[in-house]
């Protein structure tokens, strides 16, 4: 059994190999986040739409991304883009529009759930006080659903967190890259991807623990 | 900008003597076969461990509880290359291994501590009483779990066990990065030879489709007959 050497493991690796990597796949998770979020806000509301024009797409759309391994939906995307805007696209570009597409699918099932969560007698009073729809949804739905599914979303955003390792397939500069080719280089690949599981639990682990945190003090505050 | 669609494409020869909706078939087995063999993986060491969470020796549940949060907070990605690159190097046999049953190894781990915790819930929405009752008949606490606990416990557990075995297809993709030949690899390879994925990527998202549907349906199945009356979802 060969002996761990971690000396290579030193302030200069980290500076050259791992910085610029954990920076994209910090930016992509909150990117991905963001623009997830306010897209599967959309999607939610459209598939609760009455009219079945405006619920069937999106209801589509939600069920294709997620009956699709995540991995073909990234290589999907890296092939389609370049293909119909007729210029390249960099992978580290091609992973934000896939991640936000992608994830949207995931948040917008999370903020039906919200949504369905809210009285409906909320949305009556609404009615009744002459707001209108977008009214009653941006002021008195919306803010409650989102409080409510909080720790839900967070928790699926440390899932995608953890899903911005599979750009490896179309060869982004990520975190896990950025130890792999630091492991290619010193010739310590074993060393390498020993930190990278490290490093991915540390984070995972202790965002995992402050949502549940802040799930139990939302759960006294209601 | 004209497309033109070439699904002759896959009876081109791959230069193996085979054309590429052979090597597509064979790469389609290759998902299917992963994915069973993942299964099993998981469910039986999800139900130890998520049982191993429900009893009352408190060392054990600890070691428990570090299992599911090992496997659940490291990418799947990272965890196949933990079981490719470093394990066989720190444990010499394993490198007489083939890839496939290290990769089988990886997606059946992680996949075992999302079971475990479906498992553990199961468990823990049984009615107190069941437990103490069979206690009080003078069952032992293996005979409580074997005779009245799991029996229950695990159909209750088959609905949320049907979007895991799904899941386990879509997630047996990661195998691409070890060059396991399933779909996603073929995808890859196949797309880089013919220069036609288009053609190359609806069918393989055609063939996880049609398989997730399939586990699907037979899960479903396997649900409605295992149904425990009275509850939730019951027709009786």
């Amino acid at each position: 059994m060969g002996a761990l050497d971690l000396s290579f493991f030193n302030r200069e690796l980290i500076t050259n190999f791992l910085w610029n990597g954990f920076v994209f796949s910090v930016e992509l998770t909150l990117v991905a986040m963001a623009g997830g979020i306010l897209l599967g806000t959309l999607l939610a509301l459209m598939r609760l739409s009455d009219r079945s024009w405006i619920a069937l797409p999106a209801a589509a759309y939600v069920n294709t991304m997620r009956s699709i391994p995540l991995v073909m939906v990234i290589l999907w995307f890296f092939l389609l883009i370049p293909f119909l805007t007729g210029r390249p696209m960099g992978a580290e570009w091609s992973a934000v529009i896939t991640f936000t597409a992608f994830e949207a699918a995931y948040y917008s099932e999370i903020m039906r759930a919200g949504i369905q969560s809210v009285s409906r007698d909320q949305v009556h009073a609404g009615n009744a006080l002459g707001l209108t729809y977008a009214q009653t949804m941006r002021l008195v739905i919306l803010p409650q659903a989102f409080r409510n599914m909080l720790p839900v979303l967070l928790s699926q955003t440390i899932i995608l967190f953890q899903d911005t390792s599979l750009v490896y397939a179309i060869g982004a500069y990520d975190l896990l890259r950025g130890f792999s080719t630091a492991g290619r280089n010193f010739n310590r690949p074993v060393e390498a991807y020993l930190l990278a599981a490290v490093v991915y639990f540390v984070i995972s682990f202790s965002l995992s623990s402050a949502v549940k945190q802040l799930q139990a003090r939302i759960a006294i505050a209601r | 900008m004209q497309f033109r669609w070439e699904w002759e494409v896959f009876l081109r020869d791959t230069g193996g003597g085979e054309t590429y909706l052979d090597w597509m078939i064979s790469a389609w087995g290759w998902t299917l076969t992963v994915s069973a063999c993942s299964w099993v993986v998981a469910v039986l060491a999800g139900s130890v461990v998520g049982t191993l969470r429900t009893t009352p020796s408190a060392w054990l549940g600890r070691l428990a509880n570090a299992w599911v949060e090992l496997f659940r907070n490291v990418p799947l990605l990272v965890q196949i290359f933990i079981w490719y690159h470093v394990i066989p190097s720190l444990y010499k046999p394993l490198q007489e291994v083939p890839s496939f049953i290290l990769v089988v190894l990886a997606l059946g781990f992680f996949t075992s501590a999302r079971i475990a915790e479906q498992v553990r819930a199961g468990i823990q929405s049984l009615p107190r009483g069941q437990r103490e009752a069979g206690l009080a008949m003078g069952l032992t606490l293996a005979q409580t779990y074997r005779f009245v606990l799991l029996p229950m416990a695990f159909r209750i557990v088959i609905p949320p066990l049907t979007s895991e075995s799904m899941n386990i297809i879509k997630n047996s993709a990661v195998a691409f990065a070890v060059s396991i030949s399933e779909l996603t690899m073929f995808a890859m390879q196949a797309q880089e030879e013919t220069s036609r994925g288009i053609e190359v990527y609806l069918a393989v998202t055609g063939l996880y489709m049609a398989t997730a549907f399939a586990v699907n349906r037979v899960m479903a199945f396997f649900e409605a007959r295992l149904r425990v009356p009275g509850y939730v979802g019951s027709d009786h």
